[in-house]
């Protein structure tokens, strides 16, 4: 347990570093000695190297928010739906958003047209599968998981529809969105707040979740409501998928591998696991897009395959190394 | 008479249709240990998690202490007063639950820890004196030195003894559990249940469901026979147990020997 709460502070000096390489490269070469001064704040004699400096924070924390987002919901759905396999994705949240944006970007709308339909498609996709997964009152994870992942696979069709009848000169840009990409770069102001709000309110529940992944029954053996937890992990969960896919669109794999790294290298109690989740999901996010953005500069990378690149040989060694300990 | 640590009146439980019991009252007091015998299917854990609050009874009340368990329980009446009681009720009633699956990596020394959750507040972390208590509790089920193992890689008694001894860690005075002698070799079985003739004889009161009517006889003094068409019989073992009730009960012949002076039951 003492060996856990160590990964904490590891994991903030991870972030930091991510963040200030991320800075530091790209296709022009910024030197140490002027990003200090820039965060000096001497951004004036900067001139060109400062624009492009705020150009790379504003994508930098894009990419932590979006990356500590995703992994924040996962591992929350995970403990929802009492399944491993679970991810931010699995209930057709961003299928929605997909939908929405897809059908926005058809009918050439963009900007703040395109991500305010985007967070529209997720709140009702929300809204669908709250509403049938609850039918009469009852609600069993399995329930839940099943609708989720039907209305996935519908909304996997209508973005195939979609796909279909659109013009060529669109499908580029909308395959970019459906893989994950964070050259829009928005401001991340408002994915930066929708983190630290997820964390306020899930880490107060971190012991109940500790107690809830080992079932309801001990749950309410225990005391825990389960039905409201877990309405308020489904609301949470959903909502800050909803804001991830909105800032990036669907980058895949953070969201399902992050948390079982975590929990692989000790982390199970959900009090250090949330925020360590968290961490570890924006780093490995802005550290992807850094590559993303350099491997072939000046051409761009979809980020979601630097993602699945990066994660999938350093999770398949933690199981490994797990499995040989037993 | 001690007054009952918990009490059910006019008790009427159904479950996919089928009626669990009518009308039925029971009163478990302390240091009195109760078994449920009853064939498969004849609503055992169901009528332990309604009178655990797990799940509400179509009607009549369940008291825990004097209080009543469904007004604590029930969500949306006064919910700030009911939830704090809960907690506090849920201290004071434990339930060790049949079998479940771990799909997510635990230590064994978490698992038992959680049964400290009703008795921390929301922003309270474990104590070194919490971890104390649950290595204590390890070591009662015969798994100290197991703290730092992984749960899947328990055997299936050894996952039970973690079930008792994350109820030993809650430390309730009433004791709700489900089949706990599941998977557990004869010398755990005798273990464990000479473990909870420990808790009765320290004030607890135990209602557990048990397959095994030697058992019953041998560490529960009254018994709960359930049948399977919602009828419930109730007693002191010594008084209602006997082959002809049994035989009815499992409808299959059970015969009795008396061995060294004790009752011992067996198929025919």
């Amino acid at each position: 347990m003492n060996q856990a709460r160590f990964y904490l502070p590891l994991l903030v000096v991870l972030a930091f570093c991510s963040l200030i390489l991320a800075l530091l490269s790209g296709s022009v070469v910024i030197h140490w000695s002027e990003l200090w001064k820039a965060l000096g704040g001497s951004q004036a004699d900067l001139g060109t190297q400062g624009l492009i400096l705020e150009l790379r924070l504003n994508r930098a924390l894009s990419a932590f928010a979006t990356g500590g987002l995703l992994s924040l919901a996962g591992a929350l759905m995970q403990v929802l739906v009492r399944n491993p396999l679970a991810d931010p994705y699995v209930l057709g949240i961003s299928g929605g958003a997909a939908v929405a944006a897809l059908f926005a970007m058809l009918l050439g709308l963009g900007g703040v047209w395109l991500t305010g339909s985007a967070f529209g498609g997720a709140l009702f996709a929300m809204a669908l599968v709250f509403g049938l997964a609850r039918g009469r009152g009852s609600w069993t994870p399995t329930r839940l998981l099943l609708t989720g992942v039907v209305l996935a696979a519908g909304w996997g069709a209508l973005i195939s529809f979609i796909l279909a009848i659109s013009p060529d000169s669109n499908i580029r840009g909308m395959l970019f969105w459906l893989m994950g990409d964070l050259s829009f770069a928005h401001s991340p102001i408002a994915a930066l707040l929708m983190l630290l709000l997820g964390l306020l309110v899930s880490w107060p529940l971190g012991r109940d979740l500790n107690v809830l992944i080992r079932g309801e029954l001990q749950a309410g053996a225990l005391g825990i409501d389960s039905g409201r937890v877990q309405i308020l992990l489904f609301l949470l969960a959903s909502l800050l998928t909803a804001t991830a896919v909105v800032q990036a669109g669907s980058i895949g794999f953070v969201g399902l591998v992050i948390p079982h790294i975590m929990r692989l290298i000790g982390l199970t109690d959900h009090r250090l696991l949330l925020p360590a989740a968290a961490l570890a999901g924006g780093s490995l996010l802005v550290l992807a897009d850094t590559l993303a953005r350099t491997i072939l500069a000046p051409q761009q990378l979809p980020v979601g395959i630097i993602t699945a690149l990066l994660g999938v040989p350093l999770f398949l060694y933690l199981l490994r190394r797990e499995v040989s300990s037993r | 008479m001690n007054p009952p640590l918990l009490e059910a009146h006019n008790l009427d439980v159904r479950i996919g249709g089928q009626q669990i019991c009518r009308d039925a009252s029971f009163e478990f007091r302390a240091g009195e240990c109760w078994g449920i015998l009853g064939l498969n299917g004849a609503g055992k854990t169901t009528l332990l998690h309604t009178l655990a609050g797990l799940r509400p009874p179509e009607s009549g009340q369940i008291c825990l202490n004097g209080n009543p368990l469904q007004h604590m329980a029930r969500r949306r009446i006064a919910r700030h007063l009911g939830h704090l009681h809960r907690g506090l009720a849920l201290a004071l009633l434990g339930l060790m639950p049949q079998d479940t699956p771990d799909p997510f990596p635990a230590s064994v020394l978490d698992t038992a820890l959680i049964g400290r959750h009703p008795h921390l507040s929301r922003w309270q972390w474990e104590s070194s004196q919490d971890i104390e208590q649950a290595q204590a509790a390890l070591k009662q089920v015969h798994l100290h030195g197991f703290e730092q193992r992984q749960v899947n890689t328990l055997s299936g008694g050894e996952r039970r003894r973690l079930a008792l001894a994350t109820l030993l860690v809650q430390a309730p005075v009433m004791l709700l559990l489900d089949e706990p002698t599941n998977h557990l070799d004869l010398h755990h079985q005798h273990q464990l249940l000479e473990l909870l003739r420990d808790q009765v004889h320290n004030g607890a009161s135990i209602l557990m469901v048990l397959h095994d009517i030697n058992h019953v006889v041998r560490y529960c003094d009254h018994v709960i026979l359930m049948y399977d068409n919602g009828t419930i019989a109730q007693g002191r073992q010594s008084e209602i147990l006997n082959a002809e009730v049994l035989t009815q009960l499992y409808r299959h012949p059970v015969m009795e020997v008396d061995l060294k002076q004790q009752r011992f039951f067996t198929s025919a």
